[in-house]
């Protein structure tokens, strides 16, 4: 029959119980829209995550010493056995393979730095000339370590901003002398602003020359080696370098790991795929349960009308007739339902970002047509049940029930 | 056009059966104006809703125009109910939520007509029924004998082979049950097949044939 006229039946039934219809559908637009906003922040969070790496440099790779295997899983050698990571490793590296631009050796370590009456404790990063290209870094006044610095160990060092602010306020720093441990370096630089990225603060980082934190913290041994791919095409092939180079140097022994900033954001993304999934599960589960407030409301609805039942069945109603009246009655309810979640979803993930900075939203398409395909199918599945009910009555019944 | 043979219907409630019909032979043919009558709990509504094909008799057989129509499917019987079938009952039993003329065009809906046709062939048999001042208004904003009157035009809105009204005027105060009455006869005048159950005798003296029904089985005048 009548498709138009069934809508039409289904629209004055729903019209008629405004309220009613309208707590019913609340259930599938929160499950709607929490299923969407937990997609969009996982999606979000995603593409933050890769702005962030992104914002550190590109085609990077990270020698720490000590083997992690690639499953995540941490395999603590003899403490005698791992052979650290030296100075030189970093200077044959970058010799020996063609498909490397630059290797940095890279000390950290925690030193206190005064000058005048003003100190504090802070990370020190012994680096070399190419560490703040590769990082993306710049200066705001002065200079940065220079290859020149490194090569005569000279005691100099780059300030961060928040470094710089804290010790010098608002006078010059540059040719000022600050204490850093027991020696006195001369300060030749000042960065500009960073911020934080990825949970680390480089406002808040003294950078001197490697060969200079090397006397300062009086070790060898390194915290890494930063490297720059040449390409993205290279990394490959730069990684089978660098373990080959470093395996001849360790005795033929892989107690090393590299990592790349790519194979990173993969693991993370991965780790964000699987929470995003759970979370959005759970939000489903929401949504299942506004489709049982669907099937609740349908057999109150259906048991209601059954004198109605009856007379259009009398009137020449065919089963399939009134399973039609009443099933495009539930998903017109989970439809709304769900079109009215998807809005709430847009409109909280355009609001959310200016309250909570660190929750960046990214609304996906996918995951609007999933949620509204779902609502979809939540009404029809919970109300074929009450329709078949309905549709099964016998006539002479429905027509006596008061 | 109605032929019954030996029907029966019993009711089976958990512990013990109800013979309500206990073997009813009666025929009806074309342009009858038949009325049914008898004691209460007799079986009067029972035998009409099965010669409306709303509900099964437990056995017997049952001829509407020629075809037996007991091995029907429940589809079949809708279908039957829509085409050649006009119901009219004791309390109109329209719906609350739609105004007349939506009403009337029911059966026109389950039959597949299309809209446009629908509401001119409902505000016809509205007019026929002199209804054309009250096309608009719901079942509540009309008096008892105008709601039979709007169900009486939902009953020939598909022009049925047989009108079956039980209790008609059951609900209506004299006047109003007589004028519906004067429509029945109307109809019958020009052609219609009517079976009307009532308890009313004088109802029962305008139509040409009347059947007794008493405990299930027919008193007097089924042949
Ligand atoms: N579903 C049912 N289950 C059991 N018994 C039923 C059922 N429906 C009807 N009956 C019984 O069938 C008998 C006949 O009912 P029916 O409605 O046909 O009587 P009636 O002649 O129309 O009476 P009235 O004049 O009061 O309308 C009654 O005794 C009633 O109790
Ligand atoms: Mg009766």
């Amino acid at each position: 029959m009548d498709v138009i006229e069934v809508i039409r039946i289904s629209r004055d039934s729903l019209m008629g119980n405004r309220v009613r219809s309208f707590l019913t559908m609340l259930g599938v637009i929160i499950g709607v829209a929490s299923v969407i906003m937990l997609i969009s922040i996982g999606e979000g969070a995603r593409s933050y995550i890769g702005r962030e790496l992104g914002n550190l440099g590109t085609n990077i790779l990270i020698v720490v010493p000590g083997k992690t295997s690639a499953k995540g899983g941490f395999h603590p050698p003899a403490a005698t056995t791992v052979r650290k990571l030296v100075y030189d490793d970093a200077l044959i590296i970058k010799k020996r393979s063609r498909h490397i631009q630059d290797a940095v050796p890279l000390i950290l370590g925690d030193s206190k730095i005064k000058y005048l009456s003003q100190s504090r404790d802070n990370s020190v990063a012994g680096v070399t000339e190419t560490y703040f290209e590769i990082r993306n870094l710049s200066v705001e006044s002065g200079r940065f370590i220079s290859a020149s610095d490194v090569d005569s160990r000279r005691k100099v060092c780059v300030l961060g901003r928040t470094v710089k602010n804290d010790l010098f306020g608002d006078k010059n720093a540059l040719g000022a002398l600050a204490a850093i441990g027991d020696g006195k370096y001369r300060v030749i630089g000042v960065m500009e602003k960073k911020g934080v990225t990825l949970g680390i603060d480089f406002d808040d980082i003294v950078f001197i020359p490697t060969t200079a934190a090397q006397e300062l913290f009086d070790t060898d041994s390194l915290f890494n080696i930063t490297i720059k791919v040449r390409s993205a095409s290279e990394i490959d092939a730069a990684k089978e370098d660098i373990r080959q180079i470093l395996m001849k140097r360790h005795a033929g022994r892989e107690d090393f790991t590299i990592m790349s900033q790519d194979e990173m954001v993969a693991v993370m993304g991965k780790i964000l795929n699987i929470m995003t999934a759970v979370l959005a599960g759970i939000a489903a589960i929401s949504l299942v349960v506004g489709g049982i407030g669907i099937m609740n409301i349908m057999l109150v609805s259906v048991r209601e009308r059954t004198r109605e039942i009856g007379i259009r069945k009398a009137l020449g109603a065919k089963n399939r007739d009134i399973l039609l009246q009443f099933l495009i009655e539930s998903v017109t309810l989970s439809l709304i339902g769900g079109t009215g979640g998807i809005l709430l979803a847009g409109l909280l993930s355009f609001v959310i970002p200016y309250f909570v900075e660190f929750l960046p939203t990214h609304l996906a398409l996918w995951s609007i047509v999933v949620a509204f395909l779902f609502s979809a199918a939540v009404g029809i599945f919970f109300g074929v049940y009450p329709a078949r009910k309905a549709s099964l009555y016998d006539p002479i019944k429905a027509l006596r029930y008061e | 056009m109605i032929v019954l043979k030996d029907i029966k219907k019993s009711y089976g409630l958990p512990k013990v059966t109800v013979d309500v019909l206990r073997g009813i032979d009666m025929e009806v043919a074309e342009r009858d104006f038949v009325a049914v009558t008898g004691p209460s709990g007799s079986g009067k509504s029972t035998l009409l809703h099965i010669i409306g094909c709303l509900d099964r008799p437990t056995s017997g057989q049952y001829l509407l125009l020629g075809v037996d129509v007991s091995r029907k499917t429940d589809n079949e019987l809708a279908e039957i109910r829509n085409r050649k079938i006009g119901f009219v009952f004791q309390s109109f039993n329209l719906l609350p939520k739609l105004i007349a003329w939506k009403n009337v065009e029911l059966p026109l809906l389950y039959g597949g007509v299309e809209p446009n046709t629908r509401k001119k062939k409902a505000l016809e048999m509205l007019e026929k029924l002199g209804l054309s001042h009250r096309t608009e208004h719901y079942p509540s904003e009309l008096s008892g004998g105008e709601q039979q009157r709007v169900a009486i035009a939902r009953a020939l809105i598909n022009d049925p082979a047989i009108i079956l009204a039980d209790e008609p005027t059951g609900n209506l105060d004299s006047r109003a049950g007589k004028e519906i009455i004067e429509i029945f006869k109307r109809l019958n005048e020009e052609g219609a097949t009517i079976v009307v159950v009532t308890h009313e005798k004088d109802i029962a003296e305008e139509a040409g044939k009347i059947i007794t029904i008493r405990d299930g089985v027919c008193q007097s005048g089924c042949y």
